[in-house]
């Protein structure tokens, strides 16, 4: 069914990884991006692996939930697996048939791209299981509040943002809503050549539209009606601090950063690669 | 016949996740063919889940459905042939409506059933009088017309489909009373011409009261109660319980029996309580009510 999209959603729990400030969570997640796109051979990779189980382990995620993130990206992960094995050239050839020719060096590139893009999936999935859509934007506008200097709406874009995030799950309710009610009528979804299969959404596109648009008009006169005007001179109910648990979290995070480096200064090459 | 059984139908929101929610539990429940039959129950108690099962737009976690004796998830079940023959009609299916016109609006669900054009456009025309719309609104935009005039569109295009057993979320809902008395009237007509079983959720105790032979209460995801109206609304102080209140003219009658006047306790309509009052009155005329 619908429900079942995860991007965004928001894993309820009371995890030391769910009460982070969502500024640090945020940028810890571009850390271990970081991590990961410099440790150049598996040791340094073995660290990020290390690092998020760990992670999922206290933030009691189950595992499964890992997997439904990555669902999505297996046939990128499949695709730049295949394109790295058949066209990395390297001296230790395994096998050859025709122009395939398969190499050692393809097979641990290959490897170590993918373990690379899972941990990148569910590194980032983990701050959004961890963090409400609504922490995640504050937490945006809060980083990005300097560029407000350069006359960037910061404020408005982290309200269209909350706003954006927070009908994805009326819009996706919806949709099911309005699939059943055609579907009681009748309409077919689910067989059918491409043509007949787009002409079929129409029924559920249109009413989609219209109640869009009548969620926004209405929304937009709510928030006239209590006297938006804009983030300038607005204050918040909760305010973002930084407590003692964030600073061990960026202590523990650098940690990992700086042994990634050391491995990649100290034991360039394990395995051969290009 | 029996037109509907369900032998331990279970469903199971997001199962494995922390929003996991029992919403139907483990029921069991016969309704025959023809029957009105009332379905109150609170706000989460089950109404609209178990309800979409009927004609198979939810699969059962666990358990059976039975519609005129055959079972909806068994192999080689045309699902789609059943969903013409239990038509369901959402709450608040205006929201539903798509094409340019009413007209073609209505005939969506007929034409889905591969009918020929001019049966369509009998059944179109036969919904629309039944629901009370006028030929002027047939070629107009179903987005211009009020929303009471959206609903009645909404419901005659389930009607079209002539569906052997009609089940209908909340129809009145958001209407007003003249509105509310309209459609439930013209469901209620379209059920004694056509003989057919009809489901009808509601919150309202007095339309249930006023329309349904039978009344199934649920709560909890569970089958509180099953019977006929008179039975079901003896029992006001158990309905009280589970959070629904009992029509306004039982809570009244029940009030006078607590206070010894010889009244029915189980008067649920205006018309009863009329007859109920006159009886007394003309029998013991000796207080004053």
């Amino acid at each position: 069914m619908l429900k079942d999209i995860t991007i965004g959603q928001y894993f309820p729990g009371d995890s030391f990884i769910h009460r982070l400030d969502p500024r640090m969570k945020i940028v810890l997640t571009f850390a271990y991006i970081v991590m990961l796109f410099m440790a150049s051979n598996p040791l340094g990779l073995g660290i990020g692996i290390l690092f998020l189980v760990f992670a999922y382990g206290i933030s009691k995620i189950p595992p499964r939930m890992i997997l439904k993130s990555l669902k999505p990206v297996v046939p990128i992960i499949l695709f730049t697996s295949a394109l790295n094995m058949l066209f990395i050239d390297g001296d230790n050839l395994l096998f050859q048939w025709g122009i395939i020719t398969i190499t050692l060096q393809g097979i641990t590139t290959a490897i170590v791209m993918s373990v690379r893009i899972i941990c990148l999936i569910a590194g980032t999935s983990l701050m959004t299981y961890t963090t409400s859509p609504i922490a995640l934007t504050d937490g945006i506008e809060r980083l990005c509040s300097p560029l407000k200097r350069f006359k960037l709406p910061v404020h408005e874009l982290a309200m269209m943002m909350t706003i954006a995030l927070r009908f994805i799950p009326t819009l996706i309710e919806e949709t099911d809503k309005i699939m059943s009610a055609q579907k009681a009528r009748g309409a077919d979804l689910e067989s059918g050549g491409l043509m007949q299969r787009a002409k079929a959404l129409i029924p559920i596109l249109i009413p989609l539209f219209v109640s869009a648009f009548r969620r926004a008009d209405e929304l937009a006169l709510a928030m006239e009606c209590r006297c938006y005007r804009g983030g300038e001179g607005r204050t918040r109910m909760k305010q973002l601090k930084i407590v003692p648990r964030d600073i061990y979290c960026a202590v523990f995070v650098g940690l990992c950063l700086a042994g990634v480096v050391c491995i990649n200064l100290f034991a360039p090459e394990i395995l051969p690669m290009r | 016949m029996t037109a509907i059984r369900t032998e331990d139908l279970t469903y199971v929101y997001s199962p494995g996740t922390p929003f996991e929610k029992t919403a139907v539990d483990h029921i069991n429940m016969e309704i025959e063919q023809g029957e009105f039959v009332g379905v109150i129950g609170h706000t989460g108690s089950g109404k609209s889940t178990l309800i979409q099962h009927f004609n198979g737009l939810l699969r059962p976690t666990s358990g059976k459905i039975f519609i005129n004796g055959t079972d909806l998830w068994a192999q080689g079940t045309n699902l789609r042939e059943y969903r013409f023959k239990v038509g369901l009609v959402f709450q608040y299916p205006e929201y539903q409506l798509f094409e340019e016109t009413v007209y073609k609006d209505i005939a969506f669900g007929p034409s889905n059933m591969g009918l020929p054009p001019e049966e369509i456009q009998k059944r179109v025309i036969e919904a629309a009088q039944f629901v009370g719309l006028k030929p002027h609104h047939m070629q107009k935009s179903p987005f211009e017309l009020s929303g009471g005039q959206k609903r009645r569109v909404a419901i005659a295009g389930v009607l079209a489909m002539r569906p052997d057993i009609l089940i209908l979320d909340e129809p009145a809902a958001g209407l007003d009373p003249k509105g509310r008395e309209m459609i439930l009237g013209q469901i209620k007509d379209y059920h004694r011409q056509q003989k057919n079983t009809v489901l009808l959720v509601s919150h309202s105790m007095e339309d249930i009261a006023r329309y349904a032979h039978k009344v199934l209460v649920l709560n909890r995801g569970k089958v509180a109660m099953y019977d006929d109206v008179a039975a079901v609304f003896s029992r006001a102080k158990e309905i009280e319980a589970m959070g629904l209140s009992a029509p306004q003219v039982t809570r009244i009658f029940m009030r006078l029996r607590e206070k010894g006047f010889p009244v029915s306790e189980s008067v649920y309509t205006m018309a009863y309580a009329k007859q109920e009052l006159l009886t007394m009155l003309g029998k013991g005329g000796e207080r004053d009510a």
